[in-house]
């Protein structure tokens, strides 16, 4: 019997550096992750950097005037230039809301209708065919609003005049009706009711189960148990769907050119046929404009790029926080 | 002795037959009503017999339900009314414009159509005269250089939040949340005021494709980041266990059990781009021939060709531009339905 040697093994040093393949990967990784802040933040650049010069020269006119015109003499040297965007962000934000307040309603009733309303299979080719209209392009809605649509939207236009004059906001001097913002409008809500839609329905869905039997348990209607339960549920996440569509709808390009009437003069009146839209007026200007017309241009691109950042950033966070405190 | 009993299931949730013969003479009655009320008023058109329609039946129902149950089961029937036209409305459009597509594009469409393109030809001409061919490569060509620009970028970024959540991971979710709400326009005026002007100075595809790279990124992105999600982290566990690096499991294990979806995620980011129009407009150039260089000259793309055939405005051009349109969403219905497919299979495994 021979003495066995005992060998204790050298103490082993245990890292949790990660290895040169796995740092490699990782700074691909993150570079790639944070193109997007480059992304995001290069349009912001460029786009300042090329408007720069009519924003200083127009300062704080450039919101708040309406008149967009541009002289040049026969050198091409820029004479004479007014840039005022006032006009068309007010007919931004005029048709956006428009299709906001058509929207909202429809898509919480059909939300609502898909989760608790509907039979499975129903619901199934539901969500199919509203998913499938987001993917639609967006010059479709153009073309079938201006050569379907518009029809029928300046008839209930003229309806809504004759029998809801009274109320200011159908008012109007000059009855005109063709491609006023309540046409486009109409198409925006068309286009965004997709997505308020399959935002309500994700946040409905996630409106807890219990409380919901509970309500039937104590006797409750559907629609009382919906009043009670999913709709102070689901309040907040709705309003951020609403906004996350308002954005879309402010920078819809192509729809809104092709049934809008761009007018540069402010008006609040959506029956009227005068609109104004910032992404349509670069479609619009862009094909014949002069160098320093297109730096304009590029301003008002800025212009929107902030409005949407905005109105996105603050739906996304409305809607984060509240799919948070559902679960 | 007593015999068995057995007691036959009945359903008593379920309508009775006389409760259902009410619903049906309810909706006849609002039917009737419809009818009655547009042939005695001046009101008419569709839409008159569609609201009346539904007043008179949401009316209808709920005075029945308020006789029978009283006030909330009346309130309970007016919303089953209103729920009920919310998902019409909804679903009415996209008929309509399904139904108008396959109308007025239909006629358009001959074999002639994809074997030409326009360089000899206007829009206005007559229907035989021209083609999409010039529109269909350049689409593809825009769509296929997209995917290479964008797919490495939008499955890193997908990669970066699932897999490494680093310092900046609320952060970049947060961006690519917003770069998706970037209006299409502005991406075309940030190619053009960065790349066009400063570099290249002259239109071609790759501009347009640049453009569609950066509105595609965040569809790729945030698809892909749900499709990872998905992924149980056993799997990643066992790759570690196993020895593997990071970055030996997440090649090997995790991006080839996301495939499908990673697809799918790719494939909407294609249907979100395919039809694209205003960056398209700004800075492609619109060839009217087929161009396969897509860093030199115009090119054509779908977009552009029904854009231009809409404003040329003459009833043929019209027609050509249904049809483009007609060839355009059934691009995008196929490859919208080639992804629920591949969605739905990674559903059932």
């Amino acid at each position: 019997m021979s003495v066995q040697e005992i060998i204790i093994p050298p103490a082993r040093e245990i890292t949790t550096e990660p290895r040169r393949s796995d740092k490699v990967f990782r700074g691909v990784v993150t570079t790639g992750g944070l193109s997007s802040l480059v992304l995001l933040g290069l349009i912001a650049l460029f786009l300042g950097y090329r408007g720069f010069e009519v924003l200083r020269q127009e300062g704080i006119g450039f919101i708040t005037h309406s008149d967009w015109s541009i002289s040049t003499d026969d050198a091409g040297n820029v004479m004479d230039s007014h840039f005022g965007l006032a006009a068309m962000l007010v007919g931004t934000i005029l048709a956006s809301l428009i299709a906001v307040v058509i929207a909202l309603p429809v898509s919480v009733f059909c939300a609502l209708f898909l989760n608790f309303y509907a039979p499975g299979w129903l619901k199934k080719i539901m969500v199919t065919i509203i998913d499938m209209m987001a993917a639609f392009p967006s010059i479709l809605f153009g073309i079938w609003g201006f050569l379907v649509l518009m029809p029928s939207v300046e008839y209930w236009a003229k309806l809504l005049h004759k029998y809801l004059g009274f109320i200011p906001i159908f008012k109007m001097q000059v009855p005109v009706f063709t491609r006023s913002p309540f046409v486009a409008g109409v198409v925006l809500a068309i286009m965004i009711i997709p997505i308020i839609t399959s935002v309500s329905r994700e946040i409905f869905s996630q409106a807890p189960l219990d409380r919901i039997q509970a309500a039937y348990a104590l006797g409750a209607t559907r629609w009382a148990m919906i009043k009670a339960v999913v709709i102070p549920h689901g309040r907040s996440g709705v309003i951020g769907g609403a906004m996350l569509g308002l954005g879309r709808a402010m920078g819809e390009t192509v729809a809104v050119f092709t049934v809008l009437n761009i007018v540069f003069q402010i008006n609040w009146q959506m029956l009227l046929g005068a609109g104004g839209n910032v992404a349509s007026l670069i479609i619009l200007k862009f094909g014949d404009a002069s160098p320093y017309e297109i730096k304009a241009l590029m301003a008002a691109g800025l212009i929107l790029f902030l409005l949407t950042l905005v109105v996105n950033g603050l739906a996304n966070f409305i809607v984060k926080t509240t799919g948070k405190s559902g679960r | 002795m007593s015999a068995a009993v057995t007691v036959t299931p009945t359903k008593p949730w379920k309508a009775s037959k006389r409760e259902r013969l009410t619903d049906v003479a309810i909706f006849l009655v609002a039917i009737f009503t419809s009818f009655v009320i547009v042939a005695l008023t001046p009101m008419q058109g569709k839409l008159a017999y569609f609201a009346i329609f539904f007043i008179a039946y949401a009316l209808l129902t709920s005075i029945f339900k308020a006789t029978q149950r009283g006030s909330a089961a009346a309130k309970d029937a007016l919303v089953n009314s209103l729920v009920a036209i919310g998902a019409i409305v909804t679903v009415v459009p996209v008929i309509s414009i399904l139904a108008t597509v396959l109308k007025k594009g239909l006629p358009g469409i001959s074999f002639g159509l994809f074997t030409h393109d326009m360089a000899l030809a206007t829009p206005t001409d007559p229907l035989n005269n021209g083609g999409i061919l010039h529109a269909i490569t350049g689409t593809l060509t825009l769509v296929v250089i997209a995917l290479i620009l964008s797919v490495p970028i939008g499955i890193l970024t997908a990669l970066y939040l699932t897999e490494i959540k680093g310092r900046f991971t609320g952060p970049i979710r947060f961006l690519v949340q917003a770069m998706s709400g970037v209006p299409s326009i502005v991406a075309g005026l940030f190619i053009l005021s960065a790349v066009l002007y400063p570099i290249t100075k002259a239109y071609s595809g790759l501009m347009g494709s640049l453009a569609l790279t950066i509105l595609m990124i965040p569809t790729i992105a945030r698809t892909s980041e749900e499709v990872l999600n998905l992924i149980p982290n056993e799997l990643r566990e066992a790759g570690t266990a196993l020895g593997a690096t990071q970055w030996r499991t997440v090649a090997m294990i995790v991006l080839p059990a996301a495939k499908s979806g990673l697809v799918t995620a790719i494939i909407l980011g294609v249907a979100r781009i395919a039809g694209e129009t205003a960056p398209i407009l700004l800075l492609t150039g619109g060839g009217d021939k087929v161009n396969p260089n897509a860093f030199n000259g115009p090119m054509g793309s779908l977009p552009y060709y029904i854009w231009k055939s809409f404003n040329a405005g003459s009833p043929e051009a019209i027609t050509r531009a249904w049809a483009g349109l007609l060839v355009l969403v059934g691009l995008v219905l196929i490859l919208f339905t080639m992804a629920r497919y591949l969605g739905s299979r990674k559903g059932a495994k």
